[in-house]
């Protein structure tokens, strides 16, 4: 057994456009999904994740590189010779068919013995909460229902990777909360390799070991969620991923993975630190997360404390959302309510003076990008 | 506003338009009981059963009582050699056609093609155009055709090619695909290929996948199309008329024959069993597509 469940090595995707030009959906990407992961891939929509998915399911072929599963070639291998199976946005179950039916069809193409099939088609919709449903159409069934037919029809063949393009995607908020708990618990379960694709940041942070961020074709990180969110390699990925502010500035001096960044906007230096190298002189970009920043009444003895202004407020509960001017730009800052209490001043308020700290720890320099 | 309450004005549209299409068929079907030989006017019903009893031309007894026209028709030899070769060309002609129209259809949607928009056009060509001059078009190229090939090949006596059932069934064909091939067209539009690729994914190749997914999900599209054949294959009476040859007749043909010399009720009564054929015909299709949907 190959360390990697699904590999793609070097892999291109060209389409012709209408207009007649052409199109790389996926542009030389590389990823390697270990055995038993919960791998996502993360990206807004036309990014490519549904064609990277659709070559390894084998309903599309690269045009370079190379897709392998469980360490073996693909090549030109139509899906119905892949070990994968794959969960559709629309579901995609079949109208004439009951419940029972859809999920043994897959069971019944690999010619297992009617005994067999039934046992482990009970066993698939008791895994997904649906014994009892079996002579039911399709269309007699909710959403979520449906969707969990999805599941358990894929599932039942035990494939090595599990695809799944959007499979919430059409469920509303409050049952999508609960279905991504459901089916993190269930690949758990159940081991294996799940390749998920949205364009959801939450839904992915909530349940991959690792995510891929994907924008134009390229994969620009691959990392756990801790990694992709605190350590974002770029500006896009930082911006992706949750919220965040992005100063731009030069770099003054570099002290090993501590830099000092002159940010003309707000006319002053700041400290900040790097995972990749830079060097003097070079435009960069400072990213920092609304959570992470301080406010204070007064001065912090940190070198990165800036004055400002709080031009807008905005109580949500749990947090405080404040904007603040401080030199040209508007920080976007979270003060998460630790006190319970009805007196106003103890939440910022408009116009209220304030100090802003942004602790050089948690200014990340990034390398800069147009626009 | 009530939407159970309707103006006088709808109702009175109802009536009408109902009546216009069915008031003759009721008039067709009254005259089939007929005791009038003639069936000029309609002089009562036959209403007495035994032995056949004629006054002038009317019927006054009949071994059948008031079906007496429909016991005649059962007796006629030549009705039902008409209705034979009607039901076979109906049939053959539709499972062809459906099976010709169908793929048609498939190859329409899934492959791209330098001669597919003219493919697409040529479709409407032999719905638009007039029937006689499909018919014409159609005789003569059979005329020409076979005695090309009779000659060609040498064929003399009884193995030579003529008009007869087997072009009949080709004419049919020629005017059923289309209809077919455009009413699975539009089953198509709007049809998912992700369910083919689910079933490909699940381990079906593409005949499996064709036979067990395809297939079904086309079948009301496919039936539509059928149907549609079979009823212009029914009751086609120009083209069957240019394309017949010597014991290829059928009933609208054989029809058209008695209408030359006297209609009797005969006539109606033949009319009569055919509509109830078709009504029913219809009434099970709408009964299984809706099962099917
Ligand atoms: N069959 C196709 N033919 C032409 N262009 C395509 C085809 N499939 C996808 N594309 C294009 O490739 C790009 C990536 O598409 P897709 O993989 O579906 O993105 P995502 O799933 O991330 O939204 C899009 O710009 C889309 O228009
Ligand atoms: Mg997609």
């Amino acid at each position: 057994m190959s360390e990697f469940a699904v590999e793609l090595r070097d892999v291109v995707k060209t389409f012709a456009t209408p207009e007649g030009g052409k199109l790389n959906a996926v542009d030389h990407v590389d990823m390697h999904i270990r055995q038993g992961e919960f791998f996502s891939m993360l990206g807004s929509s036309g990014c490519g994740k549904t064609t990277s998915l659709r070559m390894i399911a084998g309903f599309e072929w690269p045009t370079e590189g190379e897709v392998f599963i469980d360490g073996q070639p693909q090549g030109r291998k139509p899906p119905f010779q892949r070990p994968v199976n794959t969960v559709f946005q629309s579901y995609a179950l079949f109208q004439h068919m009951t419940v029972a039916q859809n999920v043994a069809f897959g069971l019944e193409m690999d010619k297992v013995d009617v005994n067999e099939i039934n046992r482990r088609v009970s066993e698939a919709l008791a895994m997904v909460k649906l014994n009892g449903m079996e002579k039911r159409s399709p269309r007699q069934l909710s959403g979520g229902q449906q969707q969990r037919v999805a599941l358990a029809r894929a599932l039942v063949k035990r494939p090595k990777v599990l695809l799944l393009d959007e499979p919430l995607g059409a469920l509303d908020l409050k049952l999508r909360k609960e279905m991504q708990l459901e089916l993190k618990a269930l690949q758990q379960e159940v081991g294996i390799t799940f390749v998920f694709v949205t364009h959801d940041q939450e839904e992915a942070l909530t349940m991959s070991d690792r995510i891929a961020v994907m924008s134009r074709g390229k994969v620009l990180q691959i990392g756990a969620p801790v990694e992709i969110y605190e350590r974002p390699n770029c500006k896009f990925v930082a911006d992706f991923i949750g919220e965040t502010n992005i100063l731009t500035g030069q770099v003054r001096s570099v002290d090993g993975t501590h830099l000092k960044v002159y940010v003309p906007d707000l006319e002053a230096e700041v400290s900040a630190v790097a995972e990749s190298q830079f060097q003097p002189g070079q435009p960069v970009h400072l990213s920092i997360r609304p959570e992470k920043i301080r406010l204070a009444e007064e001065r912090s003895l940190n070198e990165n404390c800036f004055a400002g202004n709080v031009i807008q407020s905005a109580y949500i509960g749990s947090d405080t959302r404040v904007k603040v001017k401080v030199g040209k730009i508007v920080l976007k800052v979270w003060e998460q309510n630790h006190i319970s209490t009805l007196d106003p001043d103890a939440y910022f308020q408009q116009n209220e003076q304030t100090w802003a700290t942004l602790f050089p720890e948690n200014t990340l320099v990034l390398p800069f990008e147009e626009g | 506003m009530n939407p159970n309450r309707r103006s006088p004005f709808v109702n009175l549209m109802t009536i009408l338009v109902y009546g216009f299409l069915y008031l003759p068929i009721i008039v067709l079907i009254t005259f089939s009981f007929n005791a009038s030989k003639t069936n000029i006017t309609f002089q009562g019903v036959v209403s007495q059963v035994g032995p056949l009893k004629m006054q002038g031309s009317l019927v006054v007894q009949s071994p059948c009582g008031p079906f007496h026209w429909f016991c005649e028709l059962g007796k006629n030899k030549d009705v039902l050699n008409a209705a034979r070769n009607t039901l076979t060309i109906a049939v053959t002609s539709t499972i062809i056609s459906a099976l010709i129209g169908t793929m048609a259809a498939l190859a329409l949607q899934r492959y791209n093609f330098r001669l597919k928009p003219f493919s697409q056009l040529s479709l409407y060509i032999p719905i638009v155009i007039p029937e006689i001059v499909m018919g014409i078009g159609i005789l003569t190229l059979f005329s020409q055709l076979f005695t090309f090939l009779n000659s060609a090949l040498g064929l003399t006596g009884d193995a030579r090619l003529a008009l007869g059932i087997g072009t009949v069934i080709l004419s049919h064909i020629a005017f059923s695909v289309p209809f077919v091939t455009l009413v699975v067209q539009a089953r198509l539009q709007g049809f998912d290929q992700s369910f083919e690729e689910a079933a490909m994914d699940l381990g079906a190749n593409e005949l499996v996948t064709f036979w067990r997914v395809t297939l079904p999900m086309l079948l009301p599209g496919v039936l539509s199309g059928a149907l549609m054949a079979f009823t212009l294959s029914l009751d086609d009476f120009v083209i069957t008329f240019f394309t017949n040859g010597p014991g290829s007749t059928t009933l609208p043909i054989y029809v058209y024959g008695l209408l030359r010399r006297i209609i009797t009720p005969q006539v109606n009564a033949l009319s009569t069993v055919w509509i109830l054929l078709i009504f029913s015909a219809v009434f099970l299709l709408q009964r299984l597509q809706s099962r099917q949907a």
